[in-house]
């Protein structure tokens, strides 16, 4: 345990440091402080409810997906379809929110919600299992085939039958809107941060107790580590890939309920907007870790959020290049990273 | 004159003197040294765990050590790398091989060093070089061959001449002959003998005695990290090296033991195998038209020169390949198309051949592995019990003398010869009719061989059925009441032990003889 935590946390700060580094050259290049820049950057953040509820919200999604795509390398599959499974997680949400009958409480259709969300990522995420398991089809191949039906699909049914004329998204939905933070916490107000916030909490440390303390678990990480091992364990590898892959595509679609049923009450065409592609590199910076993934999730949202705070003095792009640093950083570092804990142990 | 030179005290090439290196809790070396003189050849033998490769490994360059001094040839080189002791000549051969299968042996040589004319690869030239350095050494090898195409023992061949290519003076092997058939193996010493005359110096990491007292000239033995003793082979019986080895007598000679009351041979078998045929990974029918029974309380030994098909043999009987045509039966129940699990259930167990591909999960801990295929056995709903997975490894660990004794370090930190107890453990312990065990001591020291025959006895004698494939005939004729010979995915005979030997099976083996 406390090994897995060094694993997971040290490469990530290290990696902070590195991209801070980077960050002062680029901001100096810009002719202003680095110091002044970061506390613009903090203030706009961590510094203010309404910024730290931005981060909050955008961390929620981030969570999603980095588990979605943890808990697939963790078996061996590298899964890139993580922004499909999202949509269509929040799609198949946003259909059961528009059928349900109006003025249901949040508690009676929250997990109606969970369920179509996770099956709607689930569904999108076993069919590339499926192909790998029947035909050996590579996953990454498939995921990132798949992205593009499966989006242009949801484009279409949404522009086709489902979109409020002059708009790109449906109707509102009334039925049960989950709570958002500043309903409980006022000095919140205006931030998306809500309720979906805590089931990400609470989803990293069951995803955290499935893949350490269950036979199931067990079964998945022998997987991905050595195949042919766990093919003589006993473990039908094809049928641990294909429920892998839906697990890992329904926890990308439980993300979608963060900005379709905790944010906006409508879905709305492309509204992963990359968070299914960022969830790649917040497992990475994670270390495939829950835990990890959390706190990546975090630094990844607080960059983005920070961008848009600082965009007034030097460009937002700035921060792109600093998560392109972060990513760069962790998985050169792990190596090096492992040696250090290794000698100070 | 010239004759007083030829018999002064030969010079040290290699002194390592009190090594101490430490893998985080595992203190693999704990003052270990050595000397070897130029020219002779040098057995370095131990137990497995004893830190034989780990010093080996810091002469090559590849670790540093702790603390300690080496010097090779009068030069200290304490914590060289292994590029510094390429230059000066010190080179190793590894147990497995570090070749490119898809490039050819000449390319294969020339890897890291290629020489050009005119920017362009000068490949003939290295052709040749290799060529030559064949005829002289006796190592014969193609040099326009594709690695992928040599059979094991040519693979080592290449090894050892892309050593000696880049100009090794000092040869460092590690378990050479684990690999090698007799033949090939004959061979090996004639060329290392060669290199001896030419004054060359070699050290041999083996734990296998009758090859020590036929090849080297001095022994030095290490246990636990230490060297504990350095021996004359001339002035030395191989019961006194195995007592240095494992600190206690040892019982050395194979022996066929029959179990004393044979009856329960007349007794409905316990695996049935009729008209098997299983295709290979390349080869269609690489299993063709296999039949056996085996009966509780009997071992049938698989003999053969290896990929006659026994690994499909294997593979498909462990549920882990699929059968084109025939049929399998454990205890009566026909299994041949159940899945592995289903095979467990029904009471067959199974030490895999590649205890590194199939039989461990490296990076799972010595408890973790210890449970693997039973996992299922050792829940509490849907959560694995961790306190009964970790009494197993404690109880596991004692019986069978897994070290480190701690059940959570990971697998890939342990020697082969504790990995492969972790294996035998796992696979022993659990309640089983029938054994699969193949190359059950492959890469395994002298006490650890002993005991490991001697569960596998106790199993038979418990009235299980065993099926043993084993590329080392004489564990094949030391524990088997049956013999089978596999050639060209076929049993070319099945004897009976007492009709059995060395002589007798040499022609079945290399498909000089048929059962009629």
């Amino acid at each position: 345990m406390r090994r897995t935590l060094e694993e997971a946390v040290l490469p990530a700060f290290v990696a902070l440091l590195v991209a801070a580094v980077v960050g002062d050259i680029l901001i100096l290049s810009f002719g202003q402080n680095p110091g002044s820049v970061y506390r613009i950057l903090i203030d706009g953040t961590w510094g203010n409810a309404y910024g730290f509820g931005q981060v909050l919200y955008k961390a929620t999604t981030l969570t999603f997906t980095g588990l979605a795509v943890a808990v697939g390398l963790r078996a061996g599959l590298f899964n890139i379809g993580a922004e499909s499974q999202l949509a269509a997680g929040g799609f198949l949400a946003a259909l059961a929110g528009l059928v349900l009958p109006m003025g249901l409480p949040a508690l009676a259709t929250l997990p109606i919600y969970l369920v179509a969300a996770a099956a709607g990522g689930a569904i999108v995420g076993a069919i590339p299992g499926a192909l790998k398991a029947r035909f050996g089809a590579h996953e990454v191949i498939t995921t990132i085939m798949l992205n593009f039906i499966v989006l242009a699909l949801l484009n279409y049914l949404t522009a086709a039958h489902l979109k409020v004329e002059g708009t790109l998204h449906t109707a509102e939905i009334h039925a049960g809107a989950l709570p958002r933070l500043s309903s409980m916490i006022a000095p919140f107000h205006g931030s998306a941060a809500n309720v979906v916030l805590l089931l990400a909490f609470v989803t990293a440390a069951a995803v955290w107790w499935f893949l350490f303390r269950t036979r199931r678990g067990f079964e998945l990480r022998a997987t991905g580590l050595q195949p042919a091992a766990a093919e003589y364990g006993g473990v039908n590898v094809g049928g641990v890939w294909w429920r892998t892959m839906a697990l890992s595509g329904a926890l990308a679609g439980i993300g979608g309920l963060n900005y379709v049923l905790g944010y906006k009450h409508y879905y709305e065409e492309s509204f992963a907007s990359g968070a299914g592609f960022l969830g790649i590199a917040v497992a990475i910076v994670g270390r495939n870790n829950p835990i990890g993934v959390v706190l990546a999730a975090f630094v990844f949202a607080t960059m983005s959020q920070g961008g848009l705070a600082v965009n007034a003095v030097v460009p937002k792009q700035i921060v792109d290049v600093l998560q392109a640093v972060v990513i760069i950083a962790v998985a050169a570092s792990v190596p090096e990273v492992r040696r250090l804990a290794r000698s100070s142990a | 004159m010239s004759s007083v030179e030829s018999s002064a005290s030969p010079t040290i090439a290699i002194r390592l003197d009190d090594i101490h290196k430490s893998f985080g809790p595992v203190h693999a070396n704990r003052g270990a040294s050595i000397q070897v003189a130029r020219g002779e050849i040098h057995a370095l033998v131990g137990e497995n765990g004893a830190g034989k490769s780990t010093l080996m490994r810091i002469l090559g360059g590849m670790y540093s050590p702790d603390s300690g001094t080496m010097e090779v040839n009068g030069r200290d080189v304490t914590g060289w790398t292994t590029a510094a002791a390429i230059d000066a000549g010190v080179g190793m051969v590894h147990q497995h091989f570090m070749l490119v299968p898809t490039l050819t042996v000449a390319e294969n040589m020339m890897l890291g060093r290629e020489p050009t004319t005119g920017g362009q690869l000068d490949r003939d030239r290295v052709v040749r070089e290799v060529s030559e350095l064949s005829k002289r050494t006796g190592l014969a090898v193609h040099p326009e061959r594709k690695v992928a195409e040599l059979s094991v023992g040519e693979a080592q061949r290449v090894e050892i001449l892309k050593t000696l290519y880049r100009g090794a003076k000092i040869l460092i092997l590690d378990e050479p002959t684990a690999v090698l058939s007799p033949p090939e193996i004959d061979e090996l010493w004639q060329v290392l003998r060669g290199m001896r005359e030419r004054g060359e110096t070699i050290v041999l990491i083996t734990h296998k005695l009758d090859e020590v007292m036929e090849i080297s000239d001095t022994i030095t033995v290490m246990r636990q990290g230490q060297t504990i003793a350095q021996l004359t082979t001339s002035k030395t019986t191989p019961a006194a090296i195995a007592k240095a080895m494992v600190g206690r007598d040892v019982q050395l000679a194979m022996h066929y033991a029959e179990t004393s009351p044979r009856a329960a041979i007349t007794s409905a078998p316990l695996l049935e195998v009729r008209d098997l045929v299983v295709d290979g990974p390349r080869r269609a029918g690489a299993v063709s038209g296999v039949s056996f029974a085996i009966a509780p309380g009997e071992i049938l030994g698989v003999a053969g020169v290896e990929g006659n098909g026994q690994t499909e043999l294997l593979d498909a009987l462990a549920g882990l390949r699929p059968v084109r045509s025939g049929a399998i039966r454990i205890g009566g129940v026909d299994v041949t198309v159940l899945p592995v699990k289903s095979r467990g259930d029904a009471g067959l167990s199974h030490i895999p051949e590649d205890r590194h591909a199939r039989g461990l999960v490296l990076d799972y801990t010595i408890a973790e592995n210890l449970i693997l295929g039973q996992q299922h056995r050792f829940t509490n709903g849907p959560r694995l019990d961790n306190d009964a997975i970790v009494d197993n490894a404690r109880r596991q660990i004692e019986a069978f003398d897994i070290r480190p004794a701690v059940p959570g370090v990971t697998a890939r930190s342990l020697s082969g010869g504790n990995q492969q107890k972790i294996v035998i453990a796992r696979e022993m312990s659990r309640s089983f009719q029938v054994l699969l065990a193949a190359q059950p001591t492959r890469g395994v020291d002298v006490g650890a061989i002993e005991f490991i025959h001697a569960r596998l006895r106790e199993a038979r004698d418990a009235g299980k059925a065993i099926l043993l494939v084993s590329a080392d005939l004489a564990e094949v004729l030391a524990l088997s009441d049956r013999i089978a010979v596999m050639y060209g995915g076929k049993f070319a005979t099945i004897l009976a032990r007492r009709d059995a030997s060395e002589e007798v099976l040499g022609p079945y083996m290399t498909g000089a003889e048929h059962a009629a």
